[in-house]
């Protein structure tokens, strides 16, 4: 292990900036907090950059400092899987405008001394992967054999090969898209409704007497939960199978509007964890960025201009029972990586989890990753 | 030399020239990439429909794409490669014609090889069975065969003529891989491989 600072768990940096946002609004100083994992080579060639997706965090391998669980990505990441500390050097950052140490409406605004709130600026999704490019030239890491992420993490890695190609020598984009389509930006927006319309919301300045928005939180949670399941993963886990209760072990229906479905309780329950990690205003501004996110329109309405002369290799995988971001989401990008003559490899892996899935256990994704990183790293 | 490579697949790869583009329709698992990778620096890309298949290839460190030739073919640029190879897929595609034409759009010269359904053993089976064949080439009954545009030599012949495309060269193997002569080939050539221009 290094004794360097600069690498670790839980670690934090403070950026002078400022970062130029895609607003025109100018950020600084940028806090970005991030784990490393494994040994930089000395010829700088191992680095992995994982980018998480809109409720996750850099604790990819590590225990979550708030709930305790252990890292959110351990089927992927960790000794003899194919993203491996003993080969790689891993690094996850918070995303900018997150809530788990990375600068966000949650943070103090420094000419203020109050939290940003709701006058912490838009970002973009590009926006972020300019923070995360700065906390590389922290690290002094040039360049990355690769970059990898599912989701909105997936929407990172494909801004990354498009804003820096030359810093990218391979590309994993998973159960992503390359914009947010309208059923997309419907799902977040009703998620952002029911946050502003919690009483507790308060226009966003909720953070003195910490009474937070936690309902309208746990029902944008709920809502957007649904869309990370498929319906037949939901009949299989849940059908119509009524909650066990005390007085009676197979459960009934109460004629009332208790959580009498296994699936209520389930979604219910899902909100409420989410309410303890999970702050309502990042909620807010993340999902913005995600809607913002449209590729091909940074690069002239044409998404192969993206990745014109693109020297980076790309791997991207879809699952056959995402209806979030579905296979033919990512066969846009697969034909505009051919339009372009990037190297690309595509597979839609059978799953039942839906969106999901790229978190789960799906072995196939594993042997696919492994192989791809092995034949570039 | 072609590291037991399928009889077809060692004629293409004894054929491409070293480090020149290719596309791979219809890769399989990309045992002919990986020999053209390996042995003659190309940068090859494949297509192919089966998911599993595409894995393997992936896991070899081959840049290969799920997709469909009949579906996938037109995003690919005019020009994009020295070579576009169909090893044993013709016969697989809902419109053989069209992806002939894509073919030759997208590569400069293109190889394409089939099972010929004029071979004498296919001929005898039908003739004296009253069967659908079933022979090494063509290995499963009618039912669950991929093979919907059965073609033989003459046909793939007339075809190209038909379409004023050139006949660069053209290879004809019995059933153990021993070179039939072109004027036999219709009747004694179970694989026919073609390299074809515009």
């Amino acid at each position: 292990m290094s004794d360097d600072q600069r690498f670790g768990l839980a670690r934090s940096i403070t950026l002078p900036g400022p970062l130029r946002l895609d607003s025109g609004a100018q950020l600084g100083p940028i806090d970005i907090s991030y784990e490393t994992y494994g040994t930089p080579a000395d010829d700088g060639s191992n680095a992995v950059l994982i980018c998480h997706a809109l409720t996750g965090d850099q604790f990819v391998a590590s225990t979550h400092p708030r709930t305790g669980k252990p890292g959110w990505w351990p089927r992927m990441v960790g000794p003899g899987k194919p993203i491996d500390p003993e080969r790689h050097f891993i690094i996850c950052a918070n995303v900018l405008g997150g809530c788990m140490g990375s600068t966000g409406p949650g943070s103090i605004d420094p000419a203020t001394g109050e939290p940003y709130a709701m006058r912490f600026p838009v970002i973009t999704i590009r926006d972020m992967v300019r923070a995360q490019a700065m906390l590389l030239d922290h690290l002094q890491i040039a360049t990355l054999a690769a970059v990898i992420g599912g989701s909105m993490g997936g929407m990172q890695v494909l801004e990354w090969a498009a804003t820096y190609p030359e810093r990218v020598r391979s590309a994993v984009i998973i159960a992503a898209a390359a914009r947010h389509s309208a059923q997309n930006i419907a799902f977040h927006e009703v998620g952002r409704q029911a946050i502003m319309a919690d009483p507790s919301w308060r226009n966003g300045a909720y953070y003195a007497d910490n009474v937070v928005p936690s309902a309208g939180l746990a029902v944008a949670r709920m809502a957007a939960h649904i869309t990370y399941l498929s319906e037949a993963g939901l009949t299989e886990k849940f059908g119509r199978r009524l909650q066990a209760r005390p007085e009676n072990p197979y459960g009934a229906k109460s004629f009332g509007f208790d959580a009498d479905f296994q699936v209520e309780s389930y979604l219910r329950h899902q909100g409420i964890s989410f309410v303890d990690r999970f702050d309502a205003n990042s909620y807010l501004y993340i999902t913005r960025a995600m809607d913002y996110f449209d590729l091909a329109e940074e690069h002239g309405g044409l998404l192969a201009n993206a990745f014109a002369g693109s020297p980076t290799r790309f791997c991207l995988v879809s699952f056959d029972s995402d209806w979030l971001y579905p296979t033919s989401e990512t066969r846009e990008i697969v034909h505009a990586l051919n339009a372009a003559g990037a190297a690309v490899s595509f597979v839609e892996l059978s799953s039942p989890f839906g969106h999901d899935a790229f978190l789960l256990d799906v072995p196939e994704l594993n042997r696919v990753v492994d192989g791809f990183l092995r034949a570039v790293v | 030399m072609t590291n037991g490579l399928r009889p077809d697949l060692a004629i293409i790869a004894n054929n491409v020239a070293t480090g020149s583009r290719v596309l791979d329709i219809g890769c399989g698992d990309g045992a002919l990439m990986a020999e053209l990778r390996d042995r003659k620096q190309v940068d090859a890309r494949g297509l192919e429909i089966d998911p599993a298949n595409v894995s393997l290839a992936v896991r070899r460190g081959l840049s290969v794409v799920q997709g469909d030739a009949d579906a996938d073919l037109s995003h690919y640029p005019d020009d994009a490669f020295d070579y576009a190879i169909l090893s044993q897929t013709l016969q697989t595609t809902r419109a053989p014609d069209r992806v002939l034409d894509e073919l030759l759009r997208i590569g400069r010269h293109a190889f394409v090889s089939f099972p010929n359904f004029a071979y004498w053993k296919v001929r005898w089976a039908l003739m004296w069975g009253g069967r659908m064949p079933v022979t090494a080439a063509l290995p499963v009954s009618w039912y669950e065969t991929e093979n919907i545009h059965q073609l033989t030599v003459d046909d793939f012949r007339a075809f190209v003529a038909e379409r004023g495309v050139t006949v660069e060269n053209a290879w004809f193997l019995s059933g153990n891989a021993r070179p039939i002569s072109p004027a036999a080939a219709n009747l004694r050539a179970e694989h026919a491989v073609f390299l074809l221009r515009r």
